[in-house]
């Protein structure tokens, strides 16, 4: 594996730095086109309700009004995942939860919409329903979809219940007999949002041909694409879709919320429709993470050693089946080392907005309850709560609770470097506790095509599918540059639209740092390959005999020497009298993404008299494999810790008795602001991953997995009372001291 | 919906009594944000900010008049204002993020009704009074007279508040205010309290006043929260018996923000440590 | 609604428009005159997106009448430096990789040079206090801090 990198683990200033500080920088909501339509959505206020009917004559009626839809006109399509994803976007029969949409119309103004959706006259007939995880499993609970119960599951759940998994090996029984101190809890965390700034948006066009242009706010314009020609019924090659910057994702825009309803009115009314999401839709009706009621069992013995650990997660994951509490169960043990473990997880459905992916989804909640537990067993046991996890500790060779055996991984590494930080042995001050977590992700692969091109200027233009969600574009320039050996400012990347460029999974997964990287060092090769054959051919000797070396062909082998080497620039300007352009490219689906270790320490102070809790001093280990561009690796565990503060504090969605979401705003939706934290100090590990050819491992998603526990251990350790609920909001903190 | 700006008061009144759904703009922070989450407008929006005399500060018998269209962030940046009324102005200040202070006004916040508004005990427990136009003329009432319940005040029909009147401040004197919030920026307060003190040549505390927010239908005046700070220099019996007093006066609601339960118990934190601020500011010694 | 005509000055240039009477000056910069630099992120002033500054006052623009800017003087980031002389708020925060999805950048720019403008040397604290509107899901604020705090200290001469 290559080591020595001349633009690897520098800083440049990213390519689309300066679009963004000055405003210039294209977001969802930024375009514009003449003849455009503006759109809204009516969307239900019963948490569970059947659509007796829609009369939509007198908006139809309105001046200014080009178009109204409702779930009658979207017609059937074939896949199941495809017509939930559809019915998610537009009700048909019956409102699922509070801020489905029922409806919606195009407009010549926002203002002539918003009017229009006033004249909408939806009847209701309310339903039963249910928004808590546990109240949704029980038999006789309302069931939001029949039919669609995990096969494999008896009478005792209900029909909510769609998915269940288990995760493990050895025997629990024996495990927990050789224990010293068994400790069982149950925890609850509540659903959270990831609180994107940017409300998703779009701007459709499709025409009667079938012909359309879709831009969009998404982590993935291929996804995208397929889910709507699926949906609308046309061909995939008919549908450009151009992904917009984006605002903030963290998983939420990696599927579809309003684009179907966009190119539907779109196709009714013959003229491009823009469609914005409020903040309020945001909250009421894009996709919130899970909420999870949980069990954890550990046993371990008085130095330390875990003999037994089981797992029952059940999560709530909104309206439609959905799967993810799999990734909770992987996840929930991978720290360790262990000879018995066990983790089971239920998928359950309520009367919420139907989850979607939020940075390391599924892991946050589980390793919260575990890494609680493992605290607790510490404190009863008086051993070094790193010393113990390092006795635990997965390694290379470790067989992993969730199956496959550890490569080369970084979670010793980490631990190490926190008990050696002087975050450690600083000195606590009254009613402070220190925290510590582990947490752990598994980093993807998947789908990638990259495009390059050697200009005769001796610049290379790099076309990738996959959005720039934190600064990708600047590590691809920087990998594209390394492996061609020329200067990062010679390359610029830009991301295609789906007719420019092949296939690209979703960004998410933390993959594309990994994913398009290789595909990037493919391309970088299949260019330099033939960038030698032209030096070959102007030197008149074999292909074969032509090596490239910092930027530049030379000879080698018994013709070395023979001619000075020739660089990108010198081959580029001579392509076209050499053979025409000359390019790279690769497509393909790399797996081998190495999962990524994380250890966060946190002080913590709560004021004994209100429950308030204050962030002291925030540090945060992370094995990253190698680093390209660490501003923006540092930026990703800085960015993920504050989130997993925000839930472990002070973040929740709050339902009332009726269903209804009770805080849809920023203003009771109470994300972490500047004032709320310290700075947070991010300890960047390089474990390489063998996997990739520069070492690289995801690392956008561990970061958000260790604060919940880590900030819950703190807590526990200030107030000498361990809660078991998140967030850990004053109210709840003060009723315990 | 129409929007008029209105010359001076006497036309912002008349515009008042057409019989129509008429609201006030000043700084817009509570009408805009309405506007836009309940999707509807009033027939006409009535921008006051151009009236003579509703922008500025003006002393007057040695206190401060502020005009209904002076903004927090004007008034954070007056001097002899901050020094005089310490409490009131960190009131002001506490309301919404840097942006809506650059529009946000303390009659305003008294005006939108709520019973967490930030200012109002402040300005209560300085003994403020309110300038009302209406159409039967101007009167002045105290603050304290003009609040009813959640989203309501005692205006008539007609009238506005012009300004509001913070009283002279005597030589050892000093008042604050806390209010607690789940975040440190960009909450509603949860329960607040406001103290303005009196300290006599001991400094023991002379006069009290303690004024409780977000725990009732309006702000409320504690009496028994004041008496228990006359005589005082603040020793845990005082400010324990404060507290205790507070915590009896409080009759709040269970919602997203709070329980009734931590409002009662923090009501009686953020008294006692205003106090001791206000305390402070007086020049006593803690 | 008949429509409200309105003279006033954005980034120094004179400017006309109309809008309705309850149309925000966001809907106005963004939907009248093509400056999209200032974002929607709530409508309801707690995200601090589409900060602008009103005769050099920090407002929301999402909480202002397009119809109350008459006479005004209106600086939006489109103002705020160019790609040859960007601001040295604007530089630091590239030097510091202080942005990720960079939604809330314009926002912050807006709202740091304000700050700067009024407390030439503000404090880390004083710094996160006036920019708690200022949400941002990416960074965590930490170098959203560090590069208005040493954009200050360039501003002053400290380490030009």
């Amino acid at each position: 594996m290559k080591q020595d990198f001349k633009i690897l683990g520098t800083r440049p200033i990213r390519p689309d730095g300066l679009d963004k500080v000055t405003g210039k920088a294209m977001f969802g909501a930024d375009k514009s086109v003449t003849g455009m339509l503006h759109a809204r959505i009516l969307r239900s206020p019963h948490a569970h309700a059947e659509i007796v009917s829609i009369n939509t004559a007198k908006a139809e009626a309105l001046a200014g009004v080009k178009a109204v839809i409702t779930g009658d006109d979207f017609a059937d399509v074939e896949n199941s995942a495809t017509r939930y994803t559809m019915q998610n976007c537009m009700a048909q029969g019956r409102a699922l939860y509070d801020g489905h949409a029922v409806a919606a119309v195009a407009a010549v103004s926002k203002a002539v919409a918003a009017e229009a959706l006033k004249l909408i006259e939806v009847e209701y007939k309310t339903l039963p329903h249910v928004t808590d995880v546990d109240e949704a499993m029980l038999p006789g609970a309302p069931v939001l979809h029949e039919g669609v119960k995990a096969r494999t599951l008896g009478d005792d759940v209900s029909g909510n219940t769609v998915g269940y998994y288990s995760f493990g090996h050895g025997d629990l029984e024996t495990g927990f007999s050789e224990a010293d101190e068994v400790i069982e809890r149950t925890f609850k965390t509540a659903a959270v949002h990831q609180g994107y700034i940017e409300p998703h948006a779009c701007l459709a066009d499709l025409g009667g041909d079938g012909r359309g242009e879709l831009w969009c706010s998404t982590q993935g314009h291929y996804m995208v694409r397929e889910v709507c020609s699926e949906i609308l019924h046309i061909d995939a090659s008919q549908l450009r879709v151009t992904a917009s910057e984006i605002g903030g994702g963290f998983g939420g825009k990696t599927t579809v919320f309003i684009e179907p309803v966009a190119l539907k009115l779109s196709q009714k009314a013959g003229k491009p429709v823009k469609l914005v999401m409020s903040r309020d839709e945001v909250f009421r009706a894009s996709g919130p993470t899970m909420s999870s009621s949980i069990d954890i069992k550990i046993g371990m013995t008085k130095a330390g050693k875990i003999t037994g650990a089981h797992a029952k997660l059940r999560y709530q994951g909104g309206a439609f089946p959905y799967e993810m509490v799999m990734m909770g169960a992987m996840s929930a043990f991978a720290a360790y080392d262990l000879e018995h473990v066990q983790a089971e997880g239920w998928d359950v459905m309520t009367n919420r907005p139907k989850m979607i992916s939020y940075r390391a989804p599924g892991a946050p909640m589980a390793v919260y309850a575990v890494e609680s537990v493992v605290d607790e067993l510490c404190q009863k046991l008086g051993l070094d709560p790193i010393d113990t996890r390092l006795l635990n500790a997965a390694r290379e060779g470790t067989k992993s609770s969730y199956g496959p055996t550890f490569k080369a991984i970084g979670l010793v590494e980490a631990l190490e470097a926190a008990k050696a930080h002087p975050h450690y042995s600083a000195p606590l001050a009254p009613n402070t506790g220190r925290g510590i977590s582990c947490g752990f992700w598994f980093n993807f692969g998947g789908q990638v095509s990259v495009s390059m091109a050697i200009n005769a200027d001796g610049t290379v233009s790099l076309i990738e599918g996959n959005p720039d969600i934190g600064g990708s574009r600047a590590s691809i320039s920087m990998m594209a540059a390394e492996a061609l050996g020329i200067e990062f400012d010679r390359v610029r990347t830009i991301v295609g639209d789906t007719a420019s460029v092949g296939f690209s999974d979703v960004t998410d997964g933390s993959r594309v740092t990994f994913a398009v990287g290789i595909a990037t060092i493919k391309a970088a090769n299949a260019a330099i390959k033939e960038m030698c054959k032209r030096a070959a051919k102007i030197w008149d000797i074999d292909a074969e005999a032509v090596e490239w070396v910092d930027g530049a062909a030379q000879p080698t082998g018994h013709n070395a020497g023979d001619f000075p080497p020739m660089s990108l620039a010198e081959i580029a300007a001579t392509s076209g009298k050499t053979g025409g352009p000359i390019a790279g490219h690769h497509e393909g689906a790399p797996d081998k993404a190495g999962v990524s270790f994380g250890v966060h320490m946190v002080d913590v102070e709560v004021d004994p008299e209100t429950g308030f809790t204050s962030i002291k001093r925030y540090t945060a280990f992370q094995d990253v494999g190698k680093a390209i561009h660490p501003a923006y690796v540092e930026g990703q565990i800085q960015g993920g810790a504050a989130q997993g503060i925000g839930w472990a504090l002070n973040e929740e969605y709050i339902y009332g008795e009726d269903g209804r979401l009770q805080n849809p705003g920023f203003l009771d939706y109470r994300i972490p602001v500047a004032s709320d934290l310290p700075m947070i100090e991010a300890v960047i590990i390089e474990v390489p991953n063998p996997g990739h050819p520069f070492g690289v491992r995801g690392c956008g998603e561990t970061s958000i997995v260790p604060p919940l526990a880590a900030v819950a251990n703190g807590v526990a350790h200030a107030i000498g009372v361990r809660m078991f609920a998140l967030p850990m909001s004053p109210p709840k903190i003060l009723k315990v001291l | 919906m129409r929007y008029l700006v209105a010359k001076d008061s006497r036309e912002a009144v008349a515009l008042l009594n057409t019989g129509e759904d008429a609201r006030l703009l000043a700084g817009g922070t509570d009408v805009l944000v309405r506007m836009k989450l309940e999707g509807k407008t009033p027939d006409l929006l009535i921008d006051i900010k151009e009236i003579s005399g509703f922008s500025d500060i003006t002393t007057e018998n040695g206190g401060f008049r502020i005009g209904a269209a002076v903004s927090g962030a004007e008034m954070g940046e007056h001097a002899a204002l901050k020094a005089m009324w310490p409490g009131v102005v960190e009131a002001v200040e506490l309301i919404g993020s840097t942006q809506v202070q650059g529009r946000a006004t303390m009659v305003g916040n008294l005006c939108n009704g709520s019973p967490a508004a930030d200012s109002v005990p402040a300005m209560m427990a300085a003994g403020a009074m309110a300038r009302i136009e209406g159409p039967a003329g101007t009167r002045d009432v105290l603050v304290a007279d003009l609040l009813e319940g959640p989203g309501k005040t005692k205006l008539g029909k007609a009238e506005l508040v012009s300004s509001v009147f913070l009283p002279a401040g005597l030589p050892k004197a000093g008042d604050a205010y806390l209010r607690f919030i789940p975040r440190t920026e960009m909450d509603i307060a949860v329960a607040s309290a406001a103290v303005s003190l009196v300290l006599d040549d001991n400094n023991t505390v002379a006069e009290a006043s303690v004024v409780l927010g977000a725990v009732a239908r309006t702000a409320v005046f504690v009496p028994n929260a004041a008496a228990a700070l006359v005589g005082s220099k603040l020793e845990p019996e005082a400010l324990s018996a404060c507290a205790a007093a507070c915590a009896a006066a409080c009759s709040p609601i269970d919602d997203r923000r709070g329980t009734i339960e931590f409002r009662t118990k923090i009501a009686g934190v953020m008294a006692t440590r205003a106090a001791k601020i206000a305390f402070r500011r007086a020049g006593g010694k803690l | 609604m008949s429509k409200i005509h309105v003279t006033t000055q954005v980034n120094g240039d004179a400017v006309e428009f109309l809008c309705a009477p309850d149309e925000t000056l966001l809907d106005v910069l963004r939907d009248r005159l093509n400056l999209t630099g200032a974002k929607e992120g709530c409508g309801t002033g707690d995200c601090g997106a589409c900060s602008v500054t009103i005769d050099g006052r920090l407002v929301a623009s999402c909480l202002v009448l397009g119809a109350e800017v008459e006479g005004s003087a209106i600086e939006t980031v489109e103002g705020i430096g160019t790609a040859d002389a960007l601001h040295p708020l604007q530089r630091h925060l590239l030097e510091h990789a202080a942005l990720q999805c960079g939604i809330c950048t314009p926002g912050i720019v807006v709202a740091a040079k304000a700050l700067l403008l009024q407390n030439p040397d503000p404090s880390e604290e004083e710094t996160r206090y006036w920019l708690a509107g200022n949400l941002c899901r990416c960074t965590g604020y930490d170098k959203i801090i560090r590069a208005v705090l040493s954009a200050a200290s360039e501003l002053r001469g400290e380490n030009a």
